[in-house]
């Protein structure tokens, strides 16, 4: 086991190394930030000034050298767009994204697993049908899209909602919420939506199909067998079994739903770490950039390890190849 | 006393206390401003930014400011003078107090120039030719010049003015240094002489502007009648347009242009249009014996005056205006805009859009087939849009260009390299002053940083223009420097140096209760706005 999770862990960090690696290098080509600093009528001297003080004259390996260094030491350097610490806007910018990606993940499943249990009891019914049509239209329609969509509607007709913004926050510690106030949840309400339309789609799907193929199996019809109720099959045999693939696929996708945050965050002015990332790549604001992608490979990296080793610890196969286990 | 006589009197406290509270109450007018951007600091003197200047210009002051007009106006300077030509005296303005309460004299004004001065400031340009600043007296101030600058109030016009004392205090004695990582204690804060204060600054979320009670100019008869500010930055055009229809902000700065029909439609939504001091041009690689993007070779055709005349004969400004910028746009021939000192209306004359006339140039030059061009431009709107729309104005005469659109943050460092045949950008007239466009844009550029061709990338050279842009540097006569700065926006015009297609209007979106004064320099100036 020990062997197994330091492998994960050395792995873990070759993966981090090579996502600053990409990310820095990447950097080379969405050009020049002094550019974007300094208005068009500055002199040649004015940025050749700035470069240097943003220490942007010096050779990629001597950046990317000082850049790992400061990384370890979770200095990220300054932001060349707000100028303060990366570190501390990161940490600023999280809880907003936090809430937002957790409110998406509990939409898909407290509306996927029931709409998915009811579209596989009830497969033939016209309202299963049109909620399977209709769940492609979430997949499909791109978040902006929906958003914009929901705006129009709930912020411009009805004005309901608020369209932008986070509302007030409570501040505990470092952490900011929006849970606790009025506006803050009203706020909460529109981006959550959106972007926990394609949770909901996918779990919906994905439970229905789990379920389908429960309900053929053998234990199944031995349960029916013996006389129990309905109700009793499905909720306390069928979706029990069917709930493990989902929950991992929730847990994976809570990854996503924080990565791909950005869109949604773009279009609700919602002030978490992907409309702080999209500025950031606008103005060429490498610190920020390279920030971002290395929490967001973090994340990543740190729910797969979750995962992997949830997957030694349920599946004993695993453990019995011993040495030769790389991954699920 | 009996009993009545004492709820007598209380009453008549208490009526008097809610009569004093009541007009305050009532008077509360925030105006909620939404526009894409954000400050990037409040540090008065570390960025020379649009964002940053549109919320620092509320806050801090300097010695000269311009009123409802863009005249310069005394600002925190009540006169000055010119003893001898490299030294300016300011008499300041007495009993101004900073936000926190410091007293204004000579000695913060002496520290800001030493600070604007600072390397690590981006705000010299504010002071150009200024050596130095010498305290005369509390209330009098010198700058001594190490060379002239005739239009010094014109570049005073940006400088700012921080408490010495403050600075001192927390450690915010030097503009913001990047490469140090350091959070100075000025990016976040401020304490002007300015009609409005920071009172909240969350980047990318919200900043507080509040009124300044005690401001010294509060009587000014432009003053409106705000008493706070919330500034929301709202990056994604279609949410800023939808707040200002939901009702959730009252203004916005950057309407995105295809809304402004829609906007204009609601009765809820007044437009107010105003022309910004700043051109879209056309410039040229007139420089190098043979194109780098072309198929000429062995010679450069934009060399020849009157290809350069075809081109801007072959172009039409009525179209680009009406279809890329939905009317939003005032076509030009100058160089030197309206608003800007020297401007003339004599010099202001385009080429007619006139497609037979451009053949017969091209053919008189040896092109009667045309020849092949790229035209660089950078991806931000309208200059993207723009840039698809010119080609094929030019292939209707022969010449066959390929739009390369590159995203700005490339852009720059391409056409500074000189690596272009031919570009399209926007300038600002920074300074409100002709010289400051003629000298970096015109002037032969020497490849070094001397303030002369600095932003000249295609290289055009004419050295009578040459001479008379330096002359126009030192005239101190402002009548014969403008018939001066009237001759070279003529010899501009006529040999087609750079080719100026419009000055954009600009449009601000609001509510219909907001009455905006429209800036130049598309800066919204909240103490003269109202709010009904």
């Amino acid at each position: 086991m020990l062997a197994f999770i330091i492998r994960r862990l050395l792995q873990s960090v070759l993966v981090m190394v090579a996502v600053g690696f990409i990310a820095f290098s990447l950097f080379n080509f969405v050009g020049d930030p002094v550019s974007l600093m300094l208005p068009p009528e500055a002199t040649q001297s004015d940025r050749d000034e700035v470069r240097k003080s943003l220490g942007l004259d010096e050779p990629f390996y001597v950046q990317f050298g000082k850049f790992v260094g400061n990384a370890v030491q979770g200095n990220f350097g300054i932001s060349l767009r707000l100028g303060r610490p990366v570190s501390q806007l990161l940490i600023e910018r999280l809880p907003a994204t936090l809430e937002l990606a957790m409110t998406a993940a509990v939409i898909g499943l407290l509306v996927g697993i029931p709409v998915g249990v009811y579209t596989a009891l009830r497969r033939n019914s016209i309202l299963a049908k049109s909620l399977l049509t209709g769940s492609l239209i979430g997949v499909s329609l791109p978040n902006f899209l929906i958003g914009i969509f929901l705006i129009l509607i709930f912020a411009v007709w009805l004005g309901l909602l608020p369209s932008f913004g986070r509302g007030d926050v409570t501040k505990i510690g470092l952490w900011t919420t929006g849970l606790l106030t009025v506006t803050g949840l009203k706020a909460l309400v529109l981006p959550a939506i959106t972007l926990g339309l394609y949770p909901v789609t996918l779990i919906m799907r994905l439970v229905r199909s789990e379920m389908m193929e429960v309900l053929r199996t053998d234990y199944i019809k031995f349960a029916r067998a013996r006389g129990l109720s309905n109700n009793a099959v499905h909720f306390g045999h069928a979706l029990k079994n069917t709930l493990v693939p989902v929950i991992t696929i929730t847990g994976l996708q809570l990854g996503g739903l924080i990565a791909f945050a950005i869109i949604t965050e773009t279009v609700f002015q919602w002030p978490g770490m992907g409309l702080l990332f999209i500025q950031a790549v606008q103005f060429a604001d490498i610190p920020v950039m390279a920030a971002y992608l290395c929490l967001i490979g973090l994340i990543f990296v740190l729910i797969n390890l979750t995962v992997d080793m949830l997957y030694y610890t349920v599946d004993p196969r695993l453990r019995i190849s011993g040495s030769a286990a790389g991954g699920h | 006393m009996t009993r009545s006589k004492i709820y007598c009197a209380l009453f008549s406290a208490l009526f008097t206390t809610v009569i004093a509270i009541l007009p305050v109450s009532l008077e509360a007018k925030t105006l909620r401003y939404a526009s894409q951007d954000d400050p990037q600091t409040l540090d008065p003197h570390s960025a020379n930014l649009l964002p940053t200047n549109r919320v620092l210009s509320q806050v801090y002051e300097g010695l000269v400011m311009r009123d409802k007009n863009f005249k310069i106006i005394p600002g925190l300077a009540v006169s000055w003078s010119q003893p001898d030509p490299k030294t300016w005296r300011f008499k300041l303005r007495p009993n101004v107090k900073f936000h926190e309460g410091q007293a204004f004299t000579a000695d913060d004004v002496v520290f800001s120039v030493e600070r604007a001065l600072h390397p690590l400031s981006q705000l010299k340009s504010s002071l150009q030719g200024v050596q130095t600043a010498k305290k005369v007296d509390n209330l009098t101030v010198d700058l001594i010049m190490k060379e002239p600058n005739p239009v010094l109030l014109n570049h005073l016009f940006q400088f700012r003015i921080a408490s010495k004392e403050w600075a001192a205090k927390n450690k915010s004695e030097i503009p913001q240094n990047y490469k140090d990582r350091e959070d100075t204690f000025s990016s976040r804060n401020t304490n002007g002489t300015g009609p409005f204060k920071v009172t909240l600054r969350q980047p990318d979320v919200k900043t507080v502007l509040v009124a300044n009670a005690d401001w010294w100019n509060k009587n000014s008869p432009e003053k409106g009648n705000l008493t706070q500010v919330d500034l929301l930055p709202v990056k994604s055009n279609a949410t800023r347009a939808a707040a200002l229809l939901s009702g959730e902000v009252d203004f916005v700065l950057d309407p995105p242009p295809q809304d402004i029909a829609r906007l204009k439609g609601n009765p809820n939504i007044k437009i107010v249009e105003g022309v910004e001091a700043r051109f879209q041009y056309l410039a040229f690689d007139s420089n190098r014996s043979e194109l780098l993007y072309s198929d000429v070779k062995g010679k450069n055709p934009l060399k020849d005056v009157k290809v350069r005349q075809a081109i801007a004969h072959a172009i039409d400004v009525e179209a680009i205006k009406e279809k890329v910028m939905r009317g939003l746009a005032v076509p030009t021939g100058s160089v030197v805009p309206p608003g800007v000192q020297g401007y003339s209306k004599d010099a202001d004359k385009r080429p007619a859009f006139d497609k037979e006339k451009a053949k017969k140039l091209l053919t008189e030059a040896g092109y009667p087939n045309g020849f092949s061009i790229t035209l660089d431009c950078g991806n931000i709107q309208p200059a993207a849009d723009i840039c698809q729309a010119i080609p094929p104005m030019l292939s209707q005469v022969g010449i066959r260009a390929t739009p390369n659109i590159v995203p700005q943050a490339t852009f720059f460092p391409k056409i500074q390299k000189f690596d272009t045949s031919m570009y399209l950008l926007s300038w600002g007239a920074a300074t409100y002053d002709a010289l400051y466009n003629l000298q970096l844009l015109l002037h032969t550029s020497t490849g070094e940083n001397t303030g002369f061709g600095d932003s000249n990338y295609g290289r055009y050279s004419n050295p009578k223009l040459d001479d008379l842009i330096k002359k126009i540097g030192v005239e101190s006569d402002m009548k014969k420097r403008d018939g001066m700065i009237r001759d070279a926006s003529t010899i501009i015009t006529n040999d087609v140096a750079l080719l100026p297609i419009h000055l954009p209007l600009v449009p601000w979106a609001m509510r219909k209760n907001v009455d905006a004064v429209f800036a130049p320099n598309n800066v919204a100036y909240f103490f003269r706005f109202k709010l009904n």
